[in-house]
């Protein structure tokens, strides 16, 4: 479970899907890098992720970490979105039967697990059914 | 002239029919429908809440409205369902769209009138010229108590508004507010749900505010019944919008695009500001839509817009409200319903 002063810090990604694009050669880092591992370069222009993607894999997790057991089960995926990232979330509104690679998703801003009852609530992204 | 420049509509996928709570508490279900005109209400999933569906019915009126977030100087939720008792929600839409950090940013609260009492406050500062575009929000999760009259309508959904002054969609040709001191509805700090006065909400709460200030705005706009295509009443149950339209002289014809209520039940600070993207979705250049909010303690807030020619060119930039209210449902049963509710919880 994140802190507050971690979860604060990660908001431009967990809200915006704000990501950092090497200016030499081009490849998209969510989160965003300070160095390109590919070129070793420290220039990169700002970015935002293409919020449509496919799903390029899935499973669904029956046995989850403690903070995501109430929602169990409940499926994850890599989705590949229209810019070329790969990333991991929940996909959600989809009935299990109903998910297949190369399904089209889109990013959807949900609640991603509270902190018990008195905690503070972590918003992010899931992928939802386009 | 002033107006909305974006609007846009988020309803949950999950349902649930009468049937299955009149099932549970052994009520007459035939009854209930027919006297609430009530068939199915949306739920919202564990991971929705008030702040989750502002954020996506926000992002839809930016796509119609096509303009920098950054210039958006206020941001403001309705809601008597904000997920914190202490900690706006606002500051996460605002953050989440892109409006921060200059932004004007606040919670509002009134029963079911909170969303247009944010859309009454960001229109009025778009016309002060103290901010180029305002954000207005009414969202809601609400709950009934478990066997209560509420829970039969007590359902979740957001609308959003976005008012400007350029590439207006709707000219907000008038506003009006009808406020009194009425307790039919109240919920007291650390309780889970809310009480009632019974039919003490209907004549001198529901009706009694909602004519004085579909009254009031006529009057103040030189205007009648007939000259209205559409008219939007708050939607607590599927009659009350027919008879007080009634009351006010509008048939049948004007109300039904904007009626929700019967399959997504009552949105609370979201129900009159829903019906309102539903007609919008519909309507044609010149188009005249009056919509009246009402919120138990007791108050309404009236707006009457008219429809311009740019309506063609936005409203397909983002899903339409009775699409949302028919694609891609998932019905739940009692317990399942009980469970994302918290109605019912887990040994820890
Ligand atoms: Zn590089």
């Amino acid at each position: 479970m994140p802190t507050p002063s971690r979860y604060w810090r990660e908001i431009p990604q967990r809200y915006r899907f704000e990501a950092n694009k090497c200016k030499n050669c081009g490849i998209v880092f969510f989160p965003p890098r300070l160095i390109c591992p590919e070129c070793k370069k420290r220039e990169f222009e700002e970015t935002k992720l293409a919020e449509k993607g496919k799903i390029l894999t899935y499973t669904i997790i029956r046995v989850p970490p403690r903070q995501f057991v109430d929602q169990a089960p409940y499926a994850v995926g890599i989705v590949e979105l229209d810019d070329g990232v790969k990333l991991t979330a929940q996909i959600v509104d989809c009935d299990f039967e109903d998910l297949k690679i190369g399904l089209k998703v889109k990013l959807e801003f949900r609640k991603i697990f509270d902190e018990g009852e008195a905690g503070i609530l972590c918003y992010g992204y899931k992928f939802v059914p386009e | 002239m002033e107006g909305i420049i974006g609007y846009g509509a988020y309803i949950p996928r999950n349902r649930i029919k009468v049937e299955e709570i009149a099932k549970v508490w052994g009520a007459d279900a035939p009854s209930y429908k027919r006297g609430l005109m009530l068939e199915e209400k949306s739920v919202p999933s564990p991971d929705q809440d008030t702040i989750t569906m502002s954020v996506e019915a926000s992002k839809r009126a930016l796509k119609r409205s096509l303009i920098n977030p950054a210039d958006i100087g206020a941001v403001y939720i309705g809601s008597e369902s904000h997920p914190y008792a202490v900690k706006p929600s606002g500051t996460v839409l605002a953050e989440a769209i892109g409006a921060t950090p200059e932004v004007h940013t606040a919670d509002f609260e009134f029963a079911c009138k909170a969303g247009t009492e944010g859309m009454f406050v960001a229109l009025s500062l778009v016309k002060a010229g103290e901010v180029k575009y305002g954000l207005a929000v009414g969202a809601d999760t609400s709950q009934g108590a478990p066997g209560d009259a509420l829970e039969y309508s007590a359902a979740a959904g957001a609308a959003a508004f976005i008012f400007g002054r350029d590439n207006i969609i709707a000219k907000a040709l008038e506003t009006y507010s009808y406020t009194t001191d009425t307790p039919d509805f109240w919920r007291r700090e650390y309780q889970y749900y809310p009480q009632h006065g019974g039919r003490f909400t209907g004549d001198p709460a529901y009706f009694k505010h909602i004519v004085g200030a579909g009254k009031g705005i006529m009057e103040k706009a030189g205007m009648k019944p007939s000259d209205f295509n559409y008219v939007i009443f708050h939607q607590p149950n599927g009659k009350f919008p027919f008879r007080v339209g009634k009351m006010l002289g509008f048939e049948r014809e004007q109300i039904e695009p904007g009626w929700l209520v019967n399959k997504l039940g009552n949105t609370y600070s979201a129900s009159s500001p829903l019906g309102l993207t539903a007609s919008l979705d519909i309507s044609e250049p010149g188009d005249k839509i009056l919509i009246v909010s009402y919120g138990s303690g007791a108050g309404s807030d009236a707006f009457i817009f008219e429809v311009t020619e740019r309506i063609e060119k936005v409203r397909d930039l983002a899903p339409k409200t009775r699409e949302l209210l028919e694609k891609n449902k998932n019905y739940l049963e009692y317990g399942e319903y009980a469970k994302f509710r918290k109605k019912i919880k887990k040994a820890v």
